[in-house]
Order: structure tokens, then sequence, then C-alpha cells
């Protein structure tokens, strides 16, 4: 019994005392972010890793979920007779929810386990503890562009994910369905709005790629500095940003999505 | 890490290419719907604008010429729904011009389908539609059927749903 009540304290204690490291970890990650040397040539290296080498994955992907909604869509809208507002399902799901969200789990998969890991080995290997002893600070060098970098390519792949997702829907639509495709543009240009689909679009997917930053540079950063420590810290980071992506998804579509 | 060209010109052409996405999204698909020229703004007043909203089209026989901008009450007091649309300046439409709301299909979106008239005189910018007919709302119209279905007892209260009206 005395042994239960002192194990939820230490846990308690353990878990508030993370959150606080993660907190100042990230104004960290803001401040050397905002101050000069700004380390360019860092963020384009880590954008490409990031970014460019996610490309494939979230082009293919976007367009096979095009592809799904627009035969799922036009399977429920034929019940009713309204098969001509395809566009505006595949259109709206995929601008409000399906792109941001499934870019940000396909990026953490992708770049933020990669990063987790990267981050995880170099601690192992104590090449933190090198850059240290040369006064260059790890979090500045190694894991800002990092973070950074999943912070910009964020919005940009989201982007693509929705536009190859409207392609895939448009090839089902028109090209197997047989829905005109003046009606398949139309109807999706005339049900989306700047406002309340198009920026909150772009919000989601800011804020869930300055989740995954923090967390997959956290998970690395704080690992324990052997092999089992980077393991643990790669499921870690992929587990914890998939679950906060999710949870802040909720969020922001509660404060965003409803209102006028 | 070093300065490879290849690399960097990958990473140039990924920026460029979600930024496009970003602004096709938010342009095309976002912004204005109606590319055409506009210009001219007329408004109508209608008893009943069902399903209309801003931005839904224009339309003089079939083609689309301008979209809604707003939707408000009319400040008259008279709880009329006045609706104010954007159109090709380069229209020269009759002031006796019709403006009704329509539906694609049975359950499709609403739009303003204008009928022009065969006046001499020119609608200007700021003109107001005099002839409007509202739309028809398919729950009035099913309820007007089953009360003349039900008993020829009860009197004709209210007024036509989808009737023309006058200012």
């Amino acid at each position: 019994m005395f042994e239960l009540v002192r194990d939820i304290g230490w846990r308690t204690v353990d878990n508030v005392y993370g959150l606080g490291g993660i907190t100042l970890f990230g104004s960290r990650l803001v401040l050397e972010t905002l101050a000069p040397p700004y380390r360019l040539r860092r963020v384009i290296d880590e954008l490409f890793n990031t970014g460019v080498l996610s490309l494939a994955i979230v082009c293919a992907s976007g367009t096979a979920v095009g592809l799904v909604l627009g035969l799922q869509g036009y399977n429920t809208l034929v019940r009713f007779g309204a098969e001509q507002s395809v566009g505006a399902v595949v259109g709206l799901s995929l601008v409000r929810e399906l792109g941001p969200v499934l870019t940000a789990l396909l990026v953490t998969g992708r770049a933020g386990s990669a990063v987790a890991a990267e981050i995880g080995a170099m601690v192992a290997t104590e090449q933190l503890d090198g850059l240290r002893m040369m006064s260059v600070d790890p979090i500045d060098f190694v894991t800002q562009p990092k973070a950074l970098a999943l912070l910009i390519s964020m919005p940009l792949l989201s982007a693509l994910f929705i536009v190859f997702g409207l392609f895939g829907g448009y090839l089902v639509g028109v090209g197997l369905l047989g829905i005109d495709a003046g009606t398949y543009v139309s109807s999706l240009e005339n049900n989306i709005d700047f406002r309340n689909d198009v920026l909150g679009s772009v919000l989601k997917s800011v804020v869930f790629g300055a989740i995954v930053g923090l967390i997959s540079t956290w998970r690395g950063f704080t690992s324990a500095p052997n092999s089992e420590g980077v393991s643990r810290a790669t499921t870690g980071a992929v587990v914890q940003a998939s679950v906060a992506v999710l949870m802040f998804d909720y969020v922001i579509t509660a404060l965003w999505g409803v209102g006028i | 890490m070093s300065r490879s060209p290849i690399r960097d010109l990958l990473v140039g052409v990924f920026v460029l290419s979600g930024l496009a996405a970003l602004g096709y999204l938010s342009i095309q698909l976002g912004g204005a719907t109606y590319s055409g020229p506009g210009g001219l703004t007329l408004y109508a007043s209608f008893d009943e604008v069902g399903g209309l909203a801003p931005r839904s089209p224009v339309v003089i026989g079939g083609v689309k010429v301008g979209q809604v901008k707003k939707i408000e009450l009319a400040p008259d007091g008279s709880f009329r729904a006045r609706v104010t649309m954007d159109v090709d300046r380069k229209l020269k439409l009759p002031d006796d011009t019709q403006a009704a709301v329509l539906t694609q299909g049975v359950l499709g979106n609403q739009y303003v389908g204008l009928q022009p008239g065969g006046s001499e005189t020119i609608l200007t910018n700021g003109g107001e539609i005099t002839y409007t007919q509202s739309a028809v709302v398919i729950e009035r119209l099913i309820g007007k059927v089953i009360q003349s279905l039900g008993g020829s007892s009860s009197g004709d209260g209210g007024k036509p749903a989808g009737g023309g009206s006058s200012p």
C-alpha cells in the first residue's frame, strides 16, 4: 500500500518534471530560431531530409486517399441522389481534416522517427558531449534546424497532400463514375471557404509541424545513452507525437471550425 | 553536411511546389470563385432566399455572369432579404430585369437567375432589381399540398409560398 502510493507520487513528479523539461526545451528552440546565427545551410539540409524525402509518400498517400474518398463519397451520396456533391465531400474532408492530420501522421512516421533516432544515436555515441566540449550548443546546432525544418515542411506537404487528393477524387469521380468535370470543380470551389476551411487547414498543419518537431527532437535529446534508449526514444517520439496531433486536432477544430 | 547543388535544387523545387499548392488552395478554391470580371453591384430584395449563400452564382440563360456577395435583412424594416450581387460590369441589363432564386436539380445548390426585360433604361452601378421571385421552399409546398388534399374546410390563410412578389 505504502509502495503503491509512493509509486504514484513518483510518477506524478516525474511527469510534471518532464512537462517542465519539454517546455524549457521548446522555449530554447524558439529562442535559438529567432536569435542569430541563423544556420540557413543546416536548415536547408534538414528540409531535404524531412521535406523532399517525404514527398513521395505524401503524394502517393494523398492520391490514394482522394481515390477512396471519391468512391466512398459517391456510394453514400448516390443514395440521396446528391452525387453532384462529390467534389464538395472530397474537398471539404481533405482540406478540413484529412490533409493536415494524415500528413502529420505520415511525417511523424517518416521524418520524426528519423530525427529522434539520429539525435538519440548522437547522444549514445557522445557526439553531443563532444559538441559541448567545443562550446557548440547542441540545441542550437543539432536540434533547432531539425525542428524548424519539420515546422516549415509540414504546411507545404499538407497542401501537396490535399492537391493530390483532389486530383485522386477527380480521377474517380470524373473518369470512373462519370460525373461532369465542371460539376466536380464547381462543387469544390463553391463549398470551400478561405477563412473557415483553407486558413484553418494551414493553421492545423503549422501547429502539427511544431508538435512533431518539438516532440521528436525532445525525445531524441533526452534518450538514455545506449541502444535501448535510442529505440525507446524513436518509439516514444512516434507514439507521443501521433497522440498529441490527434488531440490538438480536436482542440483546433473546436476553437476554429465550428464558429462562423 | 557539405553544399550539394542537386540537393539544394530539390529543396527549392519542394518549397516552390508546396507554396504553389498552398496558393492554389487559397486563391482558386478558397478565394473568389467567380474569376470573371465583376464591378457592377446590383441589389434585389426577396421574401425568401432559401439556401442561397454568399458566393452563389448569378446566371443569365445558364451562363455565369457574377456571384452573390452579401445577404442581409433589408434596412427598411420590411423583413425581406436583401441580396447584394457582383456581376460583369459590361452587362447592359434593362431596369425591368427579373431576378429569381432557382435550384440546380431537386436538391442542388441555389443560384440567382436573371431574366432581362425589354426596357430602354439600363441598370447602373448600385441599381435595384425590383421584379423578384422568391425561392421555392419545398417544405411549404408540401405543406400546402397536404392542406389542400386534407380538407376543403380550412381557409387559405397564408400567402403563396413561391409566388411572385411586387416591391
